[in-house]
């Protein structure tokens, strides 16, 4: 690389991270006003139903800064988020930080392993539909493709935990699990459940993705210089496929981050997602607040790196990226 | 012996009027270049193809295709493969939808030696460099590194030349290969596939609508029309003295290379789609010479007529002077 290539790539990098930034600051302040607006006096749910003279109430008011200006408010919370202070949950006393970190590895697990069983099954599925067009096999995915994508993962869950989980015994319905393996037990129907629409996705933007390669002319020039089929199938058709499917697959990851919501709480798992439910049913914004800001962030990191991997699965983006 | 021989190739796709090749035989012998003309739609590029097992998906085949002593039709998968990867290789149209963008021009180039060859990477990184200097480009080198639309569409094609050689081919097979480029690239290509082909012997069969071009390039021309060939001859031959109406409309509708530009004269319609058929000559409606009752009825045989052979009812009283007049 040159000097000036070298420039280039570190300019377009940094115009990258400032976007980044910007769109989470934005971000941040419409999660705050939005949770501001919604309906529902946290300090009324402070005291637990117990019946509080208006003196008291206003006291807890103070206390937590409900009555400062709303641009108050949003500058405190703001400085605490960027010293890493995410606040108080009102809910488990304690700090949001370390509530958000018991429960992030559960979930982070179970969206590990969907995303796991969705690059396997569902881009191995959207080849095979590609390459047996038109025969049984082909037909066969298309129909699972479109099953896969009209079931809600609130129906998958409840059917997949009603079959394997209590009739046929063979995974456990509820909780995370000790050890690992016992951990990917509890996980596996969780999983299952949660990629079953993005698989659906991924499989057919790969099936239709291949298609779109299969068809190219270069695939008939490989072919016609005797190579194996098998060998352009992977070097000249699935390779060039990858573009639409990495930018698919990115786009999923915060969906499926989102979706854990009715799946952690389907099974009874505690994670993020099922926090979140339990969080914005009892009001406790801080957690809420914090739980949204990191499914933008997580979309927006993920999508950065989606971009930044596109120059290396085609280099033609390479040569018009310094333009932009 | 000829190194490549078409004998009654019939390519057909179900559902279809008419075939898409119809009877076509046509050899090139070994140091021969032979030209196949004929518009967008006649056959000839499915004709090129079928030399190298590439045929219609789903289509109905017949007749013999000989690369090598080969035959290819119903050949098994082994068979095909000696001939893509050491009889016979292929030029193709576009350069730039040829080869895959993504990769660079080095993998395009070395794939076939390392993948189906089995020669190391160093070896066949040797070979194509070679190969690269043999087509004429500056700096083969640097050109291993770089990728497709890194470079201009005339040293694509000379890529798409290196690679076809890569083999060792005894054939070349070369698809309208200048179509797609500027006027300028498009002399130098053929001055390069020319110089080639002497230099190592090689077949070649052109493929190309452009009938001056074929003259001034190859020893043969056949002439293509609705998938069958309706006039074959020497080039020098077939330029002065065409007898299908056809092959005179062709030369009537282009400019002359030399000499005064005459007005030209189209050729009147439209070829023949699949979806059409017709009982009698496929040129029959576009044709000046057409005798209602007798060109429509049955369709010409191709006939020996002085050194080459031509396919119309009428070419005896047409003699050369009729289709000369139109040009």
């Amino acid at each position: 690389m040159t000097p000036t290539t070298l420039l280039r790539v570190a300019g377009s990098a940094a115009r990258r991270l400032l976007g980044m930034a910007v769109t989470l600051l934005v971000t941040s302040f419409l999660v705050f006003s939005s949770l501001y607006l919604a309906p529902g006096d946290p300090a009324s749910f402070l005291v637990k139903g117990r019946s509080a003279s208006p003196q008291e109430l206003l006291a807890i008011r103070q206390q937590y800064g409900f009555d400062d200006p709303f641009p108050v408010r949003y500058w405190h919370w703001l400085e605490g988020v960027l010293h890493g202070d995410l606040g108080r949950s009102y809910l488990f006393h304690q700090s949001v930080g370390e509530v958000l970190a018991a429960r992030l590895p559960a979930t982070l697990l179970l969206v590990g392993v969907a995303a796991l069983l969705i690059a396997v099954l569902g881009v191995g599925a959207g080849i095979v539909g590609a390459l047996r067009r038109g025969t049984r096999t082909g037909s066969a995915v298309l129909l699972l493709v479109t099953v896969g994508a009209a079931v809600p993962s609130f129906v998958a869950a409840i059917v997949l935990r009603s079959v394997f989980g209590v009739q046929l015994g063979w995974f456990p319905t509820i909780g995370n699990g000790t050890d690992l393996l016992d951990r990917l037990h509890h996980v596996a129907l969780p999983a299952i459940a949660l990629s079953v629409t993005f698989m659906a996705l991924v499989t057919r933007v790969t099936r239709s993705s291949m298609l779109d390669e299969l068809r190219r002319e270069h695939v008939e020039v490989a072919l016609s210089r005797g190579l194996p089929r098998r060998t352009v199938i992977r070097r000249h058709v699935l390779r060039n496929a990858l573009g639409p499917i990495v930018t698919v697959g990115g786009l999923l990851v915060s969906g499926m981050l989102v979706s854990t919501a009715i799946v952690e709480t389907a099974f009874g798992m505690s994670g993020i997602g099922s926090l979140l439910v339990q969080c914005v049913d009892q009001l406790d914004f801080q957690v809420v607040q914090a739980i949204v800001l990191l499914v933008v962030a997580v979309f927006v990191v993920v999508n950065t790196v989606v971009d930044l991997v596109h120059p290396l699965i085609d280099p033609r983006v390479r040569a018009a990226g310094g333009a932009r | 012996m000829p190194i490549l021989e078409y004998e009654a190739l019939e390519v057909a796709l179900p559902g279809m009027a008419r075939p898409i090749l119809d009877g076509v035989s046509l050899s090139v012998a070994e140091g021969e270049a032979v030209a196949l003309v004929g518009e967008s739609g006649s056959g000839k590029s499915v004709t090129a193809r079928a030399a190298l097992g590439l045929l219609p998906a789903g289509a109905r085949v017949g007749g013999q295709v000989r690369v090598g002593g080969a035959e290819l039709i119903g050949a098994d998968a082994d068979t095909v493969r000696a001939v893509r990867t050491g009889k016979a290789s292929m030029i193709f149209q576009d350069p730039r939808a040829g080869i895959n963008p993504v990769r660079r021009v080095g993998d395009f180039l070395t794939e076939q030696l390392r993948l189906v060859g089995g020669r190391s990477k160093a070896e066949a990184e040797a070979r194509v460099l070679e190969l690269l200097g043999a087509v004429g480009l500056p700096d083969p080198p640097r050109h291993l590194r770089q990728y497709p639309h890194q470079m201009s569409g005339g040293m694509l094609q000379r890529v798409m030349i290196a690679g076809a050689l890569t083999a060792d081919p005894r054939l070349l097979l070369c698809d309208e290969p200048t179509t797609a480029l500027d006027v300028t690239t498009q002399a130098e290509i053929m001055a390069i596939l020319r110089r080639l082909q002497r230099e190592k012997g090689l077949g070649l069969l052109l493929i190309t609508h452009d009938l001056d071009l074929a003259a001034a390039t190859c020893d043969r021309i056949y002439v293509m029309y609705a998938g069958r060939i309706v006039e074959t001859g020497t080039a020098a031959e077939l330029l002065a003295a065409p007898r299908h109406p056809y092959t005179a409309g062709l030369l009537g509708s282009s400019p002359p290379l030399h000499g005064e530009l005459t007005r030209l004269v189209p050729i009147p319609g439209s070829p023949m789609s699949l979806a059409q058929s017709a009982p009698g000559c496929a040129f029959f409606d576009r044709c000046h010479f057409a005798q209602p009752g007798r060109c429509d009825q049955a369709a010409p045989p191709l006939a020996p007529l002085g050194a080459g052979m031509v396919a119309c009812h009428r070419v005896d009283e047409l003699a050369n002077s009729a289709a000369q007049e139109i040009r």
